[in-house]
């Protein structure tokens, strides 16, 4: 048997107009962890869509060995025989069947096409046990985290005897105590002799786990450094990465701050199903012009829904509290009221809540001012396109053409025009919401370059963030919140990961 | 888009094809069916008589699929629009026969269909029960409330006027010699005119503002297509007895909304809603007012369509409007109207729905009946969607 439990060889994979992948080659040894890297569009979900099956044999050049013999995958299912399994970014449970059910979805053993639920249940208890579930496996998935939900993917991958388990963005969207248990979980499941491969964004994630670490950028492999012989840091694999060295994560800025443009005070949001629980619980807290605020707090702490609720009452069954714009008391009955006072909020879920996919980038950004760009009620189009194409060039949104579907840009341009929308709105107080959520280094750049221009230009941010770095690197002032209460604040300077988890947690 | 130095861009002829292969094939496709049909009708389909008849028989269905494509857009689904038909053409029949002349007649019956919207839109928009349902208690609750207003029997009109709504002509003897109308060829000079003058016009104006346009051979072969189709219409119109009233009516209701929906805000709010209703909602579009007002637009036109049917049937029928909301939905669908919402247009519509009349059309000059236009009619709609899905996936987009 090789020693390579996976090999990939000289693979390219063109799409039409596109080269997504250019001769790339890597190697995964039994046993380890091995991590890819590359900003988004760099090739990673493509050259994971080769190995699993998505993209079948044929439709691209080079190839892949699984246990040193060459696999020809016509689908998905021809690479879990070999005991291959992937593990998607948006999780693939159904969300109305138990967590049993959910694992052995697809692959239950039947006798005539009847399935015994009984054994299956039985069935399931120890991989539940391996990856450290103590939920009940006739829980129903809906009704627990993401986290949990992840760990329910990861004992479906195991029962379905994967050797070799690929993990994209698996950390994605879990806060940082789960992030950190997950990460522990995957080092066990490695002793046991399981071999991963984890895509991340999270840098520090990758380094701390990887024994090997592939750079991917524009399509190519960069390099593959061996991190149990050499010493590899963050900045090797950022300079490899973008392509230039990264000295700052965070633009510089010189903030001046300006008084109290928006305040909101004793919020309360109550759940928008079960109408006496308290989402939020009287918040109190105050934005100045030109500054930028961090909202922090592990997930479910209550940040987006808080800012929802104050954008018009778009979230929860009822909110209590007062709202001041410029000192002057308002009640924002709907989103729209919220704008027309001057706010905008972009959301932390772009593709659900933020972006119409199937439209292009013009229509998307237009959207939220079809009032300014048209005269009785027909429509400028001279004027939008105008619009589209100012924002395209000064927020440098890599798209052939305005006419472009949204849906065939790359995170960090969804994201650019999600703010040009908002932007384009011209309001003065921003609610940003996990702006830079599954999108590369390089644009993460981008985006704090521009809040912090907003800034110096006198508008005032809002920043929901679940990245500490990012609240401390951007952010004058942090609020953290906990289980629905503002606990507290830290100014630019006295701010550090700890003391916002010791807030937090306090 | 590369070389930005130069002041005119043209888009290259082969991403024109690639983004529009859709809209050619739709136009294609009824092109095709009707020269199949004119092949084995020995060109009977392709008598003045014939096309003037065509546009009669289907008009109804074709300002149904005008409404229906709207309400397909935003994401709903509308199954009461038959027997609003039939409701509102008993109306219509009965306000007619109190002696009030045509015009008033055709307001108050659309405003008839309008307070249906209206009443259908609030349970819809405002009190959010699902569109399928409300429409479908529609259904029922209108078919029975024209029983009871029709005692189940057919009301007659008291003169032959009524019907010119449907069947009577526009023709102006001073400018009829030999039997040949020219009317209907002044008219389509006109319009050829205006078309020509508009599109330069909206041409020139790009180029002054550096704006993407067609290549000139596309342009040109756009221009002289649409000039094309007005001829053609124009020759069989003044052929036989003119232009027919319903072209003019339909032309009305289609250029209206071709325009509601291609150039001003609402149009732009219904394809924004029916593409992410909670992305438009929180980009400050008052969602609940678009999906209210397709549906107000939807019960207008469904009270013209009733009030159009029974000018064709000279009479208000209680069972009039069965299944026609079956047959605007399918118009949509293959003139590539997307189930889940935020694609469709109304050219589509209208073809989709010529389709389906000229294949319906056909058959009956070939003497084979309903039971296999059912068939072939089924047989389009599915492989109609099947091909579009398949064209969006090929080029990425599904």
């Amino acid at each position: 048997m090789s020693e390579n439990i996976l090999e990939v060889i000289n693979v390219t994979k063109d799409f039409p107009g596109v080269r997504a992948l250019d001769n790339v080659s890597f190697r995964v040894k039994r046993g380890e962890i091995h991590g890819i890297c590359g900003e988004n569009g760099a090739g990673k979900s493509t050259l994971m869509g080769i190995v699993s099956g998505v993209h079948p044999f044929g439709s691209f050049e080079g190839q892949v060995l699984v246990h040193g013999k060459e696999m020809k995958f016509r689908s998905v299912r021809d690479s879990e025989k070999v005991g291959l399994t992937i593990m998607h970014q948006e999780l693939a449970l159904s969300p109305y069947l138990s967590i049993y059910e959910n694992m052995f979805l697809g692959h239950s053993k039947n006798r005539f096409g009847i399935i015994d639920w009984d054994e299956l249940i039985v069935r399931s208890r120890p991989y539940l046990e391996r990856v450290g579930l103590k939920d009940r496996p006739e829980t129903i998935v809906s009704k627990m985290g993401v986290g949990k939900q992840q760990l329910v993917e990861i004992a479906r991958a195991l029962s379905k005897n994967t050797e070799l388990l690929i993990l994209d963005e698996p950390t994605a969207s879990l806060n940082d105590e789960e992030s950190e248990q997950l990460l522990n979980l995957i080092l066990e499941l490695k002793k046991e002799g399981l071999t991963c491969v984890m895509i991340s964004h999270k840098l520090n994630e990758v380094l701390k786990i990887a024994d090997s670490i592939t750079v991917l950028r524009d399509g190519e492999s960069i390099r593959t450094y061996d991190a149990r012989t050499e010493e590899v840091t963050r900045a090797m694999l950022i300079k490899d990465m973008v392509g230039r060295d990264m000295k700052h994560l965070y633009p510089e800025k010189n903030p001046s701050i300006g008084e109290t443009v928006f305040e909101v005070k004793n919020w309360t949001v109550y759940h928008p199903e079960y109408h006496h629980i308290k989402v939020v619980d009287s918040a109190s807290f105050h934005l100045r012009r030109g500054e930028i605020l961090a909202f922090c707090g592990p997930m479910g702490a209550g940040r987006t829904e808080l800012m929802m609720s104050i954008f018009g009452k778009s979230y929860g069954s009822r909110s209590e509290g007062e709202l001041f714009v410029k000192e002057k008391k308002m009640e924002f009955a709907t989103p729209q009221d919220a704008i027309r006072s001057g706010l905008g909020y972009v959301s932390e879920d772009r593709k659900s809540l933020g972006l119409i996919l199937i439209q292009d980038v013009k229509t998307n950004i237009s959207n939220s001012s079809l009032q300014k760009l048209s005269r009785y009620g027909v429509v400028d189009s001279f004027a939008e396109t105008n619009a589209a194409e100012r924002y395209r060039k000064s927020l440098n949104i890599k798209t052939p053409s305005i006419l472009q579907m949204v849906r065939n840009l790359s995170g960090g341009n969804q994201q650019k025009v999600v703010l040009s929308r908002c932007l384009l709105a011209e309001p003065e107080i921003f609610i940003v919401d996990e702006p830079t959520r599954g999108i590369d280094v390089g644009a993460k750049y981008e985006i704090y370059c521009i809040l912090n221009d907003l800034a110096a230009a006198g508008k005032s941010i809002i920043m929901v963030t679940s990245e500490l770095p990012e609240a401390i690197g951007m952010a004058d002032r942090i609020y953290v919140m906990n289980e629905g209460e503002i606990k507290g604040s830290l100014d630019r300077g006295e701010a550090t990961q700890e003391k916002i988890m010791h807030m937090a947690l306090s | 888009m590369a070389e930005k130095k130069a002041a005119v861009q043209t888009m290259s002829l082969r991403q024109l094809f690639k983004d529009n292969i859709r809209n050619y094939s739709m136009f294609l496709m009824l092109g095709l069916i009707f020269v199949v049909f004119a092949v084995m009708t020995g060109g009977v389909n392709f008598s003045s008589r014939n096309i003037s008849n065509i546009f009669m028989q289907n008009s109804y269905i074709l300002i149904l699929a005008v409404g229906m494509v709207l309400v397909i857009i935003v994401g709903n689904i509308d199954l009461s629009v038959g027997s609003i038909c039939a409701f509102t053409g008993a109306i219509a029949a009965m306000i007619y026969n109190t002696g009030l002349g045509l015009i008033p007649t055709i307001i108050l019956t659309m405003g008839a269909g309008m307070v249906i919207g209206v009443f259908q839109g609030f349970w819809i928009a405002y009190a959010k029960v699902p569109a399928f349902i409300v429409t479908l208690a529609g259904m029922l609750l209108f078919r029975g409330l024209t029983y009871v207003i029709t005692n189940v029997s057919p009301i007659s009109l008291r003169d032959d006027q009524f019907r010119q709504i449907t069947s009577g002509f526009i023709s102006i003897p001073a400018l009829t010699i030999d039997r040949v109308h020219y009317l209907a060829w002044i008219v389509g000079a006109v319009l050829s005119l205006i078309v020509v003058v508009a599109f330069v016009q909206g041409r020139r104006n790009k180029i002054k503002k550096e704006f993407e346009i067609l290549p000139l051979p596309a342009f040109l072969a756009k221009v002289l297509f649409v000039v094309g189709m007005i001829a053609l219409l124009s020759w069989k119109f003044a052929d036989f007895r003119g232009v027919p009233m319903i072209v003019v009516v339909l032309s009305i209701v289609v250029g209206t909304f071709m325009f509601i929906t291609k150039k001003t805000v609402i149009g732009r709010y219904i394809y924004a809603v029916g593409g992410n209703a909670r992305s438009a909602k929180l980009s400050g579009i008052n969602s609940e007012m678009v999906v209210f007002t397709v549906h107000v637009i939807m019960g207008s036109l469904a009270g013209l369509a009733g009030l159009v049917f029974a000018g064709y049937m000279n009479s208000a029928l209680p069972q009039a409007g069965n299944l026609f909301e079956l047959d605007a939905i399918a118009a949509c669908f293959i003139g590539g109207a997307s189930a889940s919402g935020g694609i469709g247009t109304i050219i589509g519509a209208i073809v989709g729905g010529l389709v389906m009349g000229v294949i319906n059309n056909g058959m009956s000059l070939m003497n084979i009946g309903a039971d296999w236009q059912y068939v072939v009619k089924a047989l389009v709609l599915l492989l109609a969607v099947f091909y579009d899905i398949y064209t969006r996936r090929k080029a990425g987009l599904a």
